[in-house]
């Protein structure tokens, strides 16, 4: 059966039908669909959202040392976060098949950095799989599991954002039945104190001489010969995008098996061409290991360091040129970032916020983050998931440290980044007695990455109702005394919080609590609820004077007519938040279909 | 011989769906089949595009600067950000549609003047009112697969059994208006 699928859907279905039956994972794109899809096989596969990667692999790993095939899926960044049972997972091997799938960014399409976790499989020294299309997607999860039993360690599994979303045909085959191993106590293997970790870390150089062996006779590598005067080396997408550029007029060494590397077959491939081109996404990992092996080659001086090695990469990079394009004026174009939608519960806080003045804002990972763009300027600086409330803390007791500090250090992380490593965060701003102001902007979802369950919402990832996280009470309960749960909406209320929060000389907490206008309300939600997103504003033209002051919302909704010198808000967008009411000095915005 | 499309667009306009029917019909046709678009936060009312290609065997996913045989843009502005990617003979399908991006909202920069003039001037455009024949049917949302019928017509795949495609895609209260909508587009063009 042939069906479209996305690299990630193609995963969800290889990993269905390798047997997996339980699979772990934190959303971040561009790996969110490998879960989501994962979980629709209901009735085979056990499948959840973790607060963060390290609990989702730390849960799959249990899973496999019972005897299940197990998969735990990420973004780059979240294997940091996993990093470290990784590394021991390495020493202590597995039970059931265990594979990691981590989605890189290469071209920070929606990424912080752009770092490349092929370094992650060399440095926890366990095999890595790169798969270049859906349909390889799919083929290689079954194998990998395999090769995950057949050596007894965990495997690593590489896509970037071009395999994971985009679309090839795939021949799709039946589920493999595979038995839940039996499970036999052995603390030798998997306790890694020092009276065992020497003889696991023999275990780890032995197995990676046999994976190095298994990597030059594996037909997930191999060498296909056309035109010998350019060899092309490449892993994953790059290779797709060698040979739309090079077809037959080069011969290619294709590497779908790439930790460890297959030395004697770049070595025979070498052999076989006259110039070879290493064309990889990141870092020059295959280029670094040729020229280790004494071989020439060219790699990261002929092609940027940076990016997606698309064919009009490669072409300019070779060639000189890309292919001819049409000549016209791009100055015409103004730039189109993403925004905050209309109705967007992050607004408000925004709008409040950017105007205070001493204040340094430290800003996390999610929707939110657009507030560090114009018009709310509300943001001084984000680093990873969690980071807001730790960096605020830090950056504050220095401040405090100075004689005539008046500058206070606001934190904004939204519900699911707080759960995810913001509450070690807060532990220790309550610990080490810090006064920082703390804004979690509890939206109700996991917004950016296309609205998936967490702890704070009451669902599970297939669908069933469970407990919910009462934030304001597991913040009191980390040692914060100053909370104050409000409604964004509402700019008073927030202008209350804000100067209540900034007149206390202790940390505080800010919970705004408003659901993202894009999620699709559960019963609770609908109860909590009841008026989100029934109305709609207009403006009064006869009232308008033409202020632009409801513009400063930064709401799509809201557009100024020049000609006119009169505000409008579009009904087919607006939602009837109130904000941009709020702020219209001549009260010339009302609410319609009440 | 593999073709290039290319759609472009605002995040939330329904590129997805069209080349969602886009891709399933050229499966069924028996082509080969490569779609890729970028999810994430561009969806946040940001500049989306979605790439298509098709033909006996297909590599790259993803079209290449001067790589696209059509142009097909959901949003006016769009059709020039993205016109470094179409072929010097390609063709473009415009909708007669503006949304104003953030900076144009808060008065920061003007939507700019005479985009329809540069696009007749340097290719073979077509400029299309997807947004009012979809208000004719009665839902303006159909407008993307109003648009997914310029592209049928132009690039010469009516013999694609659309309305199977649309009848196992499309939520069958949907049906209907959709099977208008592609034949509208394949008329306007």
């Amino acid at each position: 059966m042939k069906k479209l699928l996305t690299g990630n859907e193609a995963i969800a279905r290889g990993a269905w039908e390798a047997g997996v039956r339980f699979a772990s994972a934190y959303p971040g794109t561009p790996s969110t669909e490998i879960l989501e899809n994962i979980a629709t096989y209901k009735e085979d596969i056990l499948a959840e959202w973790a607060p963060n990667e390290k609990v989702a692999l730390e849960s799959a790993i249990g899973a496999s040392y019972v005897g299940a095939r197990s998969l735990a899926s990420m973004k780059h960044v979240g294997l940091n976060v996993a990093a470290d049972p990784l590394f021991t997972v390495s020493y202590t091997g597995i039970n059931g098949g265990l594979v990691i799938i981590t989605a890189d960014d290469a071209g920070m399409h929606s990424s912080q950095n752009e770092q490349d976790n092929r370094n992650y499989a060399r440095a926890a020294k366990i095999p890595m799989f790169e798969p270049s299309d859906s349909q390889e997607a799919k083929d290689m999860i079954k194998e990998a599991f395999e090769i995950s039993e057949k050596y007894g360690c965990p495997v690593l599994f590489r896509v970037t954002t071009r395999v994971c979303h985009s679309k090839g045909i795939v021949e799709c085959g039946d589920r493999k039945n595979v038995e839940i191993r039996e499970y036999v106590k052995d603390v030798k293997k998997r306790v890694p104190v020092p009276a065992h970790t020497p003889a696991m870390r023999d275990r780890v150089e032995e197995r990676l001489n046999k994976l190095e062996e298994f990597s030059n006779n594996t037909l997930l590598n191999y060498i296909e010969l056309h035109d010998t005067r350019i060899g092309v080396v490449a892993s994953g997408c790059s290779y797709r995008f060698a040979k739309e550029v090079f077809g037959d007029c080069a011969s290619y060494l294709k590497l779908g098996f790439t930790n460890p590397l297959p030395r004697k077959l770049m070595k025979e491939f070498a052999s076989k061409v006259d110039k070879i081109y290493v064309i990889e996404e990141d870092d020059p990992i295959i280029e670094n290991e040729l020229k280790a092996l004494g071989i020439q080659c060219f790699g990261k001086d002929v092609f940027p360091y940076q990016g997606e090695m698309t064919p009009d990469v490669i072409r300019k990079a070779v060639y000189g040129q890309a292919k001819e394009t049409i000549e016209y004026d791009t100055n015409k174009v103004v730039s189109r970032p993403p925004t905050y939608c209309a109705g967007c519960p992050h607004r408000g806080l925004m709008y409040e916020l950017g105007k205070r003045k001493n204040t340094i804002i430290s800003g996390d990972i999610g929707c939110y983050a657009l507030g560090f763009a114009e018009p709310y300027n509300a943001m001084d600086w984000s680093t990873c998931m969690g980071a807001s409330i730790s960096m605020a803390h830090g950056a504050q007791k220095v401040l405090n440290t100075k004689e005539d500090n008046n500058t206070r250090v606001v934190s904004i992380i939204g519900d699911s980044t707080f759960f995810h490593t913001g509450i070690n965060s807060l532990l220790n701003v309550a610990y080490n007695k810090s006064n920082t102001i703390n804004v979690i902007l509890d939206n109700r979802i996991t917004a950016m990455t296309g609205h998936q369950e967490n702890p704070g919402t009451g669902y599970t990832l297939q669908g069933e109702k469970t407990v919910f996280v009462d934030i304001e009470a597991l913040v009191k309960a980390c040692g914060i005394k100053n909370v104050r749960v409000i409604n964004p909406n509402n700019l008073k209320e927030v202008k209350e919080a804000l100067d209540w929060a900034y007149s206390l000389d202790e940390a505080s907490v800010i919970i705004t609590k408003w659901p993202c206008v894009l999620k699709k309300l559960s019963e609770e939600d609908k109860e909590e609820f009841k008026d989100a997103f029934k109305t709609k504003c207009s403006v009064d033209s006869e009232k308008c004077v033409g202020c632009k002051m409801c513009t400063k919302t930064g709401c799509p909704a809201i557009s100024f007519d020049k000609i006119e010198k009169k505000a409008k808000i579009d009904p087919n967008s607006c939602v009837g938040c109130e904000v941009c009411l709020q702020v219209c000095p001549v009260k010339a915005i009302g609410k319609v279909g009440v | 011989m593999v073709k290039s499309i290319l759609l472009v667009g605002v995040g939330g306009q329904g590129t997805i769906l069209a080349s969602k029917l886009l891709t399933a019909g050229l499966m069924e046709a028996g082509y080969d089949v490569k779609m890729s678009e970028i999810h994430g936060m561009s969806q946040r009312g940001g500049s989306v595009s979605t790439h298509v290609r098709y033909g006996e065997k297909v590599e790259s996913p993803v079209i290449e600067l001067g790589g696209a045989d059509i142009l097909v843009s959901f949003e006016m502005m769009e059709a020039l950000r993205w016109l470094s990617y179409l072929k010097k003979d390609g063709k473009v399908v415009v909708n007669n549609f503006k949304i104003n991006s953030m900076p144009i909202l808060c008065g920061l920069a003007d939507y700019p003047a005479g985009i329809l003039e540069e696009l007749n001037e340097k290719t073979t455009t077509r400029v299309v009112d997807a947004a009012q024949e979809a208000e004719k049917l009665g839902n303006a949302k159909v407008m993307n697969v109003i648009l997914l019928g310029t592209i049928v017509k132009l690039m010469g795949l009516e013999g694609i059994n659309w309305e199977k495609i649309i009848r196992d895609n499309v939520k069958p209260k949907f049906i209907d208006i959709n099977l208008k909508a592609i034949k509208v587009g394949m008329d306007l063009v």
